[in-house]
């Protein structure tokens, strides 16, 4: 059983972690830092429950994206179930796989942190509908197993990684999307065999 | 051909880390030996770091963090909700 005392000591250090998923979740700074507060006010008075040892991280980002949920539900009465437009795999990879050929000596990983802004990633994000938009917050920025996933949000682990999948794609068009209209990439369409070119 | 469908069939659990031992090394052993998968794969590893590296971090407004102590600290005083 874990002391209420120690609870601000272990805690706060996950402050700004949940301020960012908080703005990933609201899209809003106010409405984020509302729900940080929310989580720890929320983790101090049942932090009885937490059992000492375990993933404090994983319990704080339960209490956040169940206060998260509430709210929003409370909010649209009904949770928005929002379906997406099928994009064909690998849809980024067809379109920038072969841009080792452009900036040669770079790690793929430099090239792509230079072509997308920090804004234009999140977002890429935050534009993703809220059932979609969670587990690829969860997995991809928090690094939280399926099943974990499975558990904040109460759906199935299959459900957690069709909707891993989808959300994934979508995104990626989107960035896809912001370098065409920053006029980094001017090729509409794949290089196909031109890769060597 | 087949090898490669299944392997991409994979990527997400792949890069995820949640596939078992045996498909996990199954996947190794293709992407040895085929520098498309391999490519691709590389690709997403990369993509998924620089998303994780991208959305973290915001600012925080000033004065968040004190206020969210001071909050911790009202609840834990007598007579605050948190002092029974």
């Amino acid at each position: 059983m874990a002391d209420r005392r120690t609870f601000a000591e272990q805690a706060m250090p996950f402050a700004p972690q949940l301020y960012s998923a908080g703005l990933r979740m609201t899209r809003n700074p106010a409405d984020a830092e509302d729900l940080v507060q929310e989580t720890l006010l929320r983790g101090f008075r049942s932090f009885e429950s937490f059992t000492e040892g375990t993933n404090l991280r994983a319990w704080l980002f339960r209490i956040l994206t169940n206060a998260y949920i509430n709210r929003y539900r409370a909010k649209q009465r009904r949770p928005q179930e929002t379906d997406l437009a099928e994009v064909e795999d690998l849809y980024l990879y067809r379109r920038l796989g072969n841009l080792d050929a452009v900036f040669s000596n770079r790690s793929a990983e430099d090239q792509l942190l230079e072509m997308f802004t920090d804004d234009e990633v999140r977002q890429a994000l935050e534009d993703l509908p809220e059932n979609f938009r969670l587990p690829v917050l969860l997995a991809d920025v928090e690094g939280f197993p399926y099943k974990e996933i499975a558990e904040i949000l109460d759906i199935p682990i299959g459900t957690v990684m069709s909707r891993l999948h989808r959300g994934r794609k979508q995104m990626h068009r989107a960035l896809y999307e912001y370098a065409m209209q920053r006029g980094i990439l001017n090729d509409p369409e794949p290089a196909g065999d031109a890769s060597d070119g | 051909m087949a090898d490669c469908e299944k392997a991409l069939r994979e990527l997400d659990t792949f890069l995820d880390g949640e596939l078992s031992d045996a498909t996990r090394t199954a996947i190794h052993d293709h992407l040895d030996g085929c520098p498309d998968c391999l490519s691709a794969f590389d690709f997403h590893a990369e993509l998924k770091s620089v998303i994780a590296q991208k959305c973290q971090n915001d600012e925080m407004p000033p004065g968040l963090l004190s206020r969210l102590e001071q909050c911790l600290h009202i609840e834990l005083a007598p007579g605050g909700d948190g002092s029974a």
